[in-house]
Formats: structure tokens, C-alpha cells, sequence
């Protein structure tokens, strides 16, 4: 019997706000524990939540953007348990109204487009931070965490594969990433996904038992857990036995997921209207004002790539994956216009250094280590024969980290490619005149010879010599 | 009687209340008498009435989204009652 | 005659004419406590450093020629449910151990900008569950009319208080009549602002929805004097309202003529005590004589507002007292792990009553009885709210008593917490309903027991409901007694 597996996704993003949601704490973790808690987030006797505005104009911007209805009446629920990097006994989340319903996502894999539903979109306050005290018999709670303002994003169970999972996390996180709303950052926990699993025979519509699946840290994570679960729960019913809906976790260490210990998953949250908060009420006029400079979506972006610029597809998701990369892209092709050129310096060699500077995962650069303007005269230079595309390399290695120019750098290391036909000819007799056994090999058939030749003459030029005329000259002069 | 012995043992837990046993039993009386007299909330029909929505006739008090806190760990962790540091320090979480 | 016995009003006129000084009169309200407390045990905490060195510091002010605000140099005495910073707050309760606040409250930070001295912090009902001040985790307080008998709660601290001439004035806090119960069981002026007048921000919460600080006082013009100090905007609660505070104490002109009182049938059953109704009858027909108008009214849904009341201000208190868990400040008990630490810590820190509101609370909105109960409480209480507006189309003001009976014996109805709660029938409504409301005395029974005449009014019109109290108040001269501080049998 064959299976399929249906997935749903539900991802908590972390909003970039300067203050927490409900009081005017900084969201910039101070180093210090509890340094950047007031009685407020510390739930402390007395105290009153007040809404941060921001909060619900990114909610706003995502809703919008994911295509959802908006609420123009919405409600703040309190979410009731006992936890100790809970302090006020409840999380101010919403519940059955939240700001945004419905909406999709698009996704691409393997060429085609895959429309993932949501659910809905709500906001919420983050919890604190418990950490294992090393006398392993208490615990330590960090409250700054507390009161940090989240977006919860639910997709419908429309998922029906590991790569899409992760395709979708990876164009929601773009989106987020692009409205300027979360920076989507996995490992340190700005991004963070639970997964909600089933299987069921192919061709079937009734859906499986749901098993929810936490802990899962990175994008590798996901797809691993997922790949995991569902087999395992192919193999249990295969086995013929059952599958009990509980909450497992994915440990990372023995690459499986396991029950939860805690029998907490059965929760009975007593979800009710905060009456410390008024009715959020959104009209038309603040939509307009969300709406209208919301910027242009990853996937609008990337189209536009291809149809602009004559990029590959390809090329163009790599160029779009991060609205940073996307940005300096445009900006270098501004300046000189060969988008395809500056794609692959970009991709290839951009790429490489900020890969090997741990850079790659960081998701948002204040400061590239090579200036979008200088990388794009240095393309111009190519293109102007001034340099070669090896010369260009040498370029490209000096001006990282420095604020020069190309043109200073090659007029300082002398870099100018050699396009003086004299003195290409003058270097062309040299080499030939000392290589006479290689002439009568090429003139016998030998076509490799010919790099041989080159190679010579880009030495004894100092690598400067205009490749292109080198190759011309040469093969006149190797005219028999 | 609507109250049972174990439902007031399962809210107990809920509410994360010890409770003697006889506590537990004067509470499933009491408890079963004043739920039995809210009952007369039954002899209403509410089904066309709006839920309440508020108290206070107003809506979206927001504030903006300013950094307005100065860091005080101490004053905060100053009624701790066990502290390490500026963490707060508790009986062990077990995941 | 002790500094102590002046109202507000008074006191402010003598200090600001510096025939008083804020320290002698600070000395002589420390002094008459000295002398009653140990009899009314009024106060949880007393502050009298603070108080002298905030005497002192309003005395230096009074001497300069300023405009003066009206509390400058006053004795106020505070409910203990009002952090205040540096000085114990325990809501008296177990649970809140040694809690020393590390803030104050908003409405406190208002009464110390206006150079008021804070004396101490009143006894109340555990957190501002109760109506009798009995179910204080410390000890009860006495009626200064009567020692045996209740002060009312949850307020009684600060209505003995005031009756006791302990404070000048003091402030309390209204969820379900906590204000204006314990204001006509002592024989004082006790007014709840409409929901939203004053700010709750620093007042520990019981029922997020209906609770509101009020001012408890000797007289009406005290209550339109430290009203006005209090109320207004705060950007810190969001269910504070953005109007503009009137000058309360400039609108007392005694004028009622033409004014239309609603009177609620549905006030005046049997079950309340004779007295209590001969008493408010007399002074409706007062204000009658006097040309205001009287127009017969229903309030259909009164008798569904205490189950409605006990449904959702439990199941708002449970939620809000979560927090007491003893991770972060208060009692900790001593356990095995973190469920037990949980549970014990609390059982340990909570008395009865707060026990079993919380246990009320948690089951009404536990997995399947919220729409049963939670849900059909807040439509039902739609239907209470629109008596009122539907009420107001016909009247001015409302006016009933304030609670069926004069203030029963200490230890009398604590057996029975159904028939306590039966007590609240005349002031839940209102909370549940967000309107303003005050009690002012009308009168004694034939044991001295002072009776309360409740007036109560359109959202944000205390204006008019402290100038018709105000009018009753100055034609009689319930006002002027003041109690033996004898346990009379």
C-alpha cells in the first residue's frame, strides 16, 4: 500500500520591533539575564498591558502579503497555564478572532508552483527562557525574552512532501524577511517551526492520525524530522499497528523523534478575552496605509529577474532568496549593466567569501566586504577591455575590505590589461621564437598547444595581456 | 449534583490548588450549590443577544513602539524568593 | 476635638491658611490611631516615617504662595490592593509574603504629586474578594458604630478608617460593591467612578473588568475633591478613558429641580430589612420635596446579575491570580519538585474565599462549560447594561439602597458563601454594567447602624450623582454623627 503524507506548518516569527509587545522593553537581548525586564513582562502583582502599534502594522504588511482577510474587529485572548518562563500564568495571544484569516503562499519546486493555504496569522507574546542550572536541581528563568512581540503563521495541511515543506518555510521566511518584519533567523530561534504530521493511503481524503512534532531548530532539522516521522509512521501502520496523537520532539543527537515526557500536552488553556485590552478595531484608511508601501514580494521580484534581466531561473531564486542580496544586485546593475555578469560574480565569488566568513547565514548584511558601486566598475572594466577576467580576480580579492575603487587598484598594482597591439605582438615573437618544437605540434594538428602558447605569453606579460587580441595574433601568426 | 469528586480534583490541578480532602469535599458541595444557582441563567434565552464585548466604550488604546524601560535586573529579582545571579531560580523544569 | 475628626475640605482650608500645619495635623491622625486602632483594627501597615517626612516636605510647600492643590498635606489612608513603593503591599493575603513593590501604582504616584501624606495601607477582604473584611488572611475590622459587627468589605479598612477619623480620606477599590457597601455600613460617603475613570494600572487586579478605585470620605465634597485628584487618562491602562476630568468640587450647586430619579421595583423586595427601606423611601421623598422628579423604572435582569457577576468575575480572577505562583516573589513553600512547589505555595498562601473563587473561576471556563456558563454570563450581561441604557431614556439618575441590610455581626454569614454573595443583589449590577455609583448615608437603624442610600448614574456623569448626593447630604445631618468605637450587644 502506498502512503502519502500530509503536513502542516505552523511557524512563530519573532517581530522586529524596537520595544516588546505590551510594554516599552527593548527586544535587544541584554547579555544580563533579566536585564531587559519590567514589572510589566515580569508579570508582577498590578500590572496592565498596552498594545504596540508596530506589532499589529506588521501583522498587517503579512497578512496583506500573504493574501488574507483582515479582521477589522479582533480580539486578545489570555491562554492559561503554569509555567515558570510564563509570569503571568497566561500568554496574551488571540483566539478566535485573530487580525488575519485564509491566505496563501506560493511556492516554487522543480519549475512549478505550488499554492500553500493558511490558516490564519495572529499575534502573541513570546515566553521567557528556562535554563538548566548546573547543580541539576533547580532551574533558571531569563524573563527578557517574555513579551517579545510573535507572529503565529498556520499553513492548512496542504503540504504533501518533505521538499516542499521546506520550500515553503524558506519563501514564507523570504516574505518575512522582505516586508522588514522578521529576520528569520532559525538557529537563534527568530523563526521557529512546529511541524503537524500525518500519512494516509494514497488516493484517500479521510486524514491520519495528527502527530505534532517541536524542537526543530533549522531548516536541515525540518526536513530530516519530517523524513523521520513519516516513515515511521508508514511503518507502524504498514505493521498494522496504531498511532496515538500525541506531541513528539525531534532530538537532533539521535537523529529521531520521541514522545514528549510530560503529560502536558493535554491542555485545557481556558481561552478567554483579555479584559485588560480593548477590541482591536482596523478600518480601511490603516489598511490602505499598510498596504501601500508594501515592497515587491520575492516571487514578483525573482519573475522580474528573469523578464529584466534575462537571468536563468535559477539564477534569479539565488539573487531573490535574501532581499539584501536582491537589493545590492540591482544596485551593482544600476551602476553597469550586465546583469548576467554581475549574477555570476555575485553567486560564484560573492557568495564564496561570505560563505567562508560565516556570513551567509546572517540574513540581512549591514556592510558587504565589497561595495555593490566598486563590484559593478569593476565589471565595466572588463567590458571595456581594460581588464581580463583572470586580471578581474586579483581585483576582486584586493578590493574586499578596502574602500578602493578598481580603477585605484589596478592604476596602483599596474593591472591594466595590455591591449597595445605592439607590445602583445612584440611578446607573441618572443614566446614563438622560443618555442619552436610546439609550432610545428600545433601546425601538425595539435590544438592544446595553443593554451600552451597563451599560457606563455600571459606569463611573460604579467598575466595583463589582453586575451581575446593574444588569441587573434597568435593564431595569424601560427598560420602556416 | 452536577459536581463530582474528580472534577473538582481535575480543576484543582488546573488551578494548581492543594486540597485536603475535606476541602475537597466542602468544595464539591459548595461549588455544586453555586453552580446549581446560576442554572437560572438557563431560564434566559440569549440567542440573539450580542456577547459583551467591553466594559469600557472604546476601542485600540496602542502606544508607539519606543524603547522606554531602563534595564533594572536587580529591583526586579529584589522579592525573589531564590535567585542565582539576575536569574530567577526554580524548582527544576523537567521537559 | 482632635485635628483627626476634619474633613478634607476643611483641613485643606485651615492648612493652606497655615492656621494647621501638616505636621501637627499628620501627628494628631497617628495619635487618634495610637488611641482606636488596637478597637477597629483598621490598618494592615502604618507609615508613619514616611508620613512625617511627607508632612514636613507639604508644610515647606504651604509656605510659599502658590495655588495649593487640594490634598497638600492631607492624611490619606490607602487600601492595601495599591502597590505602593517601598512600603509592604499584601493585599491581605499570605501569598504575597513579604512583597516589598518595586513600583507604584499610577493612582498612587497621582495622590503623592498632589503632596498628600500616605499614612498606611487599609485591611480589606483577601484580594477584594468579600464583603465584610473578614476574609483578610490578618484579622478582621471593626465597625466603628459597633465593634461586633462588620465594617463591610472589601473595603472595610478604609471605611472604618474614615468613619474613625484614622485618615482624613481614603481610597478603596469597587469590583462588586466594595466601595460603596462598606461606605453605608460605616455610615460614610464611598463613590465607584465609571469604568475607566481612574486609572487600575498598580492596583492588584481581582476582576479586570469591573474593577475601579474610588474615593471613601467623611462627606460628598471630599469624594468630588479626591475624585478629581485621581481620575483621568493613563497611557499605562488601556481601558482608561481619554476624557477630560471635570472640576468636580466647583459643580456641587445644589440644584435639583426638574431631575429626573428612576426608581427600580426590582430594588425594593421583601428579604431586605424594613429599616434599610423605610430610610432610602424617606430620603427619595427628601428629594422629592425638594423638586426632583421621581419616574418608576424596571431593571428587568437584576435578579440574574450575582450569578452573572460570580461567573465572570471568577473565571477573570483565576486567570489574574495565576501569577501567585512563587517563582518570582511571595511565598514559597518548600516541596518536592515544581508541581508540588505549584500547589503547596498556594495553598498555603490563599485563604478560602480566594480558593474557591478560583476554583469557580477555573471550572466556568475549563473545556466544555465556558459556553454554558462564561458565555451565557457575558450575553446575559449585555441584557443587564441594556436595562440601564434603557433606564437612563427616562431618568437622570438611579437610586436604591445600597445593600439590603445594615452591617450583620462579625463571623455571622461566613458560613454560608452563597448567601454572602446574595448580599451584593443592589451594587453588582452596576460594576457588571461599567456605570458611576455612590452611597451616602440616609439614616440608622434602631440599633445605630448607619444606612446607605445608593445613587447611581450615566457613564461618566459622577457630576451629577456627587451634586444630587451632595444636595441630600447638606438637608440632613447623618453626616455630622460620629461612632461611640463601642461593641454594643
Amino acid at each position: 500500500m502506498k502512503y502519502e503524507s500530509v503536513i502542516g506548518l505552523e511557524v512563530h516569527a519573532q517581530l522586529l520591533t524596537d520595544s516588546k509587545i505590551f510594554c516599552g522593553c527593548s527586544t535587544q537581548f541584554g547579555k544580563e539575564p533579566n536585564n531587559n525586564t519590567c514589572p510589566v513582562c515580569a508579570g508582577f502583582p498590578g500590572v496592565l498591558p498596552v498594545l504596540n502599534k508596530r506589532v499589529v502594522e506588521f501583522a498587517l504588511k503579512a497578512g496583506l502579503a500573504a493574501h488574507c482577510e483582515i479582521a477589522r474587529s479582533s480580539i486578545l485572548a489570555r491562554k492559561n497555564y503554569f509555567y515558570p518562563d510564563l509570569p503571568k500564568g497566561y500568554q496574551i495571544s488571540q483566539y478566535e478572532l485573530p487580525v488575519c484569516t485564509g491566505g496563501y503562499v506560493d511556492v516554487e519546486l522543480d519549475g512549478k508552483v505550488k499554492r500553500v493555504r493558511l490558516t490564519r496569522i495572529h499575534m502573541e507574546e513570546d515566553a521567557g527562557k528556562n535554563i538548566h542550572d548546573a547543580h541539576g536541581d533547580a532551574s533558571l528563568v531569563d524573563l527578557n525574552r517574555a513579551g517579545v512581540p510573535l507572529l503565529e503563521i498556520v499553513s492548512e495541511p496542504d503540504l504533501r512532501a518533505t521538499a516542499e515543506a521546506g520550500a515553503y518555510l524558506k519563501t514564507l521566511r523570504a516574505m518575512l524577511q522582505y516586508l522588514g518584519v522578521c529576520d528569520g533567523n532559525m538557529e537563534e530561534g527568530s523563526f521557529r517551526c512546529d511541524a503537524n504530521v500525518s500519512v494516509r493511503p494514497e488516493g484517500t481524503e479521510t486524514l491520519g492520525t495528527k502527530i505534532e512534532i517541536k524542537n526543530l531548530n533549522s531548516f536541515r532539522a525540518v526536513e530530516s524530522a519530517l523524513e523521520f516521522e513519516i516513515a515511521r509512521q508508514i511503518e507502524t501502520l504498514s505493521d498494522g499497528g496504531k498511532l496515538v496523537q500525541e506531541t513528539r520532539l525531534w532530538d537532533e543527537h539521535h537523529e529521531e523523534t520521541r514522545p514528549m515526557r510530560s503529560k502536558e500536552s493535554a491542555h485545557d488553556y481556558r481561552y478567554f478575552p483579555d479584559p485588560d485590552l480593548l477590541p482591536l478595531v482596523i478600518d480601511d484608511a490603516w489598511i490602505a496605509q499598510v498596504r501601500a508601501p508594501l515592497p515587491e514580494l520575492p516571487n514578483a521580484r525573482k519573475a522580474r529577474f528573469v523578464n529584466e534581466y534575462g537571468l536563468s531561473g535559477y539564477d534569479a531564486e539565488l539573487l531573490t532568496g535574501r532581499k539584501d542580496v536582491a537589493d545590492y544586485f540591482e544596485e551593482a546593475v544600476l551602476a553597469h549593466a550586465n546583469p548576467k555578469a554581475l549574477g555570476n560574480w555575485i553567486v560564484g565569488d560573492l557568495f564564496r567569501v561570505l560563505k567562508e566568513r560565516k556570513l551567509d547565514e546572517q540574513l540581512y548584511l549591514a556592510r558587504w566586504p565589497l561595495a555593490a558601486l566598486n563590484l559593478a566598475q569593476m565589471v565595466q572594466m572588463i567590458d571595456q577591455g581594460k581588464i581580463n577576467g583572470k586580471i578581474a580576480k586579483t581585483v576582486f580579492d584586493a578590493m574586499l575590505d578596502s574602500n578602493k575603487t578598481p580603477q585605484q587598484i589596478v592604476s596602483e598594482k599596474n593591472l591594466e590589461q595590455l591591449s597595445d597591439l605592439g607590445i602583445i605582438e612584440a611578446a607573441i615573437d618572443q614566446v614563438l621564437a622560443a618555442n619552436p618544437k610546439q609550432i610545428v605540434q600545433y601546425r601538425s594538428g595539435n590544438e592544446k598547444v595553443l593554451g600552451f602558447f597563451v599560457g606563455q605569453i600571459m606569463k611573460a606579460t604579467q598575466g595583463k595581456a589582453n586575451p581575446q587580441k593574444v588569441n587573434e595574433i597568435l593564431r595569424e601568426k601560427l598560420k602556416p | 449534583m452536577k459536581l463530582s469528586r474528580e472534577e473538582v480534583q481535575r480543576v484543582a490541578v488546573l488551578a494548581r490548588l492543594r486540597l485536603t480532602p475535606e476541602e475537597q469535599s466542602s468544595l464539591t458541595e459548595e461549588l455544586d450549590r453555586i453552580l446549581g444557582y446560576m442554572d437560572k441563567l438557563n431560564q434566559l434565552d440569549t440567542t440573539d443577544v450580542d456577547l459583551f464585548s467591553h466594559t469600557a466604550n472604546i476601542t485600540n488604546t496602542l502606544r508607539e513602539d519606543q524603547v522606554t524601560n531602563r534595564p533594572n535586573a536587580d529591583a526586579l529579582l529584589a522579592n525573589a524568593p531564590d535567585r542565582d545571579g539576575t536569574f530567577f531560580k526554580v524548582p527544576k523544569i523537567i521537559e | 476635638m482632635s485635628f483627626a475628626q476634619l474633613t478634607l475640605h476643611e483641613a485643606g482650608a485651615k492648612l493652606r491658611k497655615r492656621e494647621l500645619s501638616s505636621v501637627e495635623l499628620t501627628e494628631a491622625v497617628f495619635q487618634r490611631i495610637a488611641d482606636t486602632d488596637d478597637k477597629v483594627h483598621a490598618y494592615l501597615t502604618l507609615a508613619r516615617d514616611a508620613a512625617m517626612e511627607q508632612a514636613r516636605g507639604a508644610d515647606k510647600e504651604l509656605k510659599g504662595s502658590a495655588d495649593h492643590a487640594a490634598l497638600l498635606g492631607v492624611p490619606i489612608a490607602l487600601k492595601d490592593n495599591f502597590l505602593t513603593k517601598g512600603l509592604r503591599t499584601t493585599c491581605a493575603s499570605k501569598i504575597l509574603g513579604d512583597f516589598m513593590p518595586p513600583y507604584d501604582a499610577t493612582t498612587v504616584d497621582r495622590i503623592r504629586s498632589t503632596g498628600a501624606v500616605i499614612v498606611g495601607k487599609t485591611n480589606l477582604d483577601e484580594f477584594a474578594m468579600g464583603s465584610s473584611a473578614e476574609n483578610s488572611a490578618f484579622f478582621p475590622t471593626s465597625n466603628p458604630w459597633n465593634l461586633a459587627r462588620i465594617p463591610g468589605g472589601s473595603s472595610g479598612g478604609s471605611a472604618a478608617a474614615v468613619a474613625a477619623d484614622l485618615c482624613i480620606a481614603a481610597l478603596g477599590t469597587d469590583t462588586g460593591g466594595s466601595i460603596r457597601q462598606p461606605a453605608a455600613c460605616c455610615g460614610i460617603v464611598g463613590l465607584k467612578p465609571t469604568y475607566g475613570r481612574v486609572s487600575r494600572y498598580g492596583i492588584i487586579a481581582f476582576a479586570s473588568s469591573m474593577d475601579q478605585v474610588g474615593p471613601m470620605t467623611k462627606n460628598v465634597r471630599d469624594s468630588a475633591l479626591l475624585l478629581e485628584a485621581v481620575a483621568g487618562r493613563d497611557p499605562a491602562d488601556s481601558t482608561s478613558a481619554d476624557l477630560a476630568v471635570p472640576r468636580y468640587s466647583a459643580m456641587l450647586t445644589g440644584d435639583i429641580k426638574g431631575l429626573r430619579l428612576g426608581i427600580p421595583k426590582e430594588y425594593f423586595v421583601s428579604g431586605m430589612q424594613r429599616e434599610v427601606e423605610q430610610a432610602v423611601r424617606a430620603a427619595i421623598g427628601k428629594l422629592e420635596k425638594n423638586g426632583a422628579i421621581i419616574e418608576e423604572i424596571s431593571l428587568p435582569h437584576t435578579e440574574y446579575a450575582v450569578a452573572v457577576y460570580y461567573i465572570v468575575a471568577t473565571a477573570e480572577a483565576s486567570s489574574n491570580l495565576a501569577r501567585y505562583d512563587g517563582m518570582r516573589y511571595g511565598h514559597r513553600a518548600a516541596a518536592k519538585d515544581l508541581i508540588e512547589t505549584y500547589m503547596i505555595s498556594r495553598d498555603e498562601g490563599f485563604g478560602a474565599e480566594v480558593k474557591r473563587r478560583i476554583m469557580l473561576g477555573t471550572y466556568v471556563l475549563s473545556a466544555g462549560y465556558y459556553d454554558a456558563y462564561y458565555l451565557k454570563a457575558q450575553r446575559v450581561r449585555t441584557l443587564i447594561r441594556k436595562d440601564f441604557d434603557a433606564a437612563f431614556k427616562r431618568c437622570d439618575v438611579i437610586v436604591t439602597p445600597t445593600a439590603p441590610t445594615t452591617a450583620f455581626k462579625l463571623g455571622e454569614k461566613t458560613q454560608d458563601p452563597l448567601e454572602m454573595y446574595l448580599s451584593d443583589i443592589y451594587t453588582i449590577s452596576i460594576n457588571l454594567a461599567g456605570l458611576p455609583a455612590l452611597s451616602v448615608p440616609c439614616g440608622f437603624d434602631s440599633e445605630a447602624m448607619p444606612i446607605g442610600m445608593q445613587i447611581i448614574g450615566k457613564h461618566f456623569d459622577e457630576a451629577t450623582i456627587l451634586r444630587v448626593a451632595h444636595h441630600y447630604e447638606q438637608s440632613t445631618e447623618w453626616h455630622k454623627r460620629k461612632p461611640k468605637l463601642e461593641i454594643q450587644n
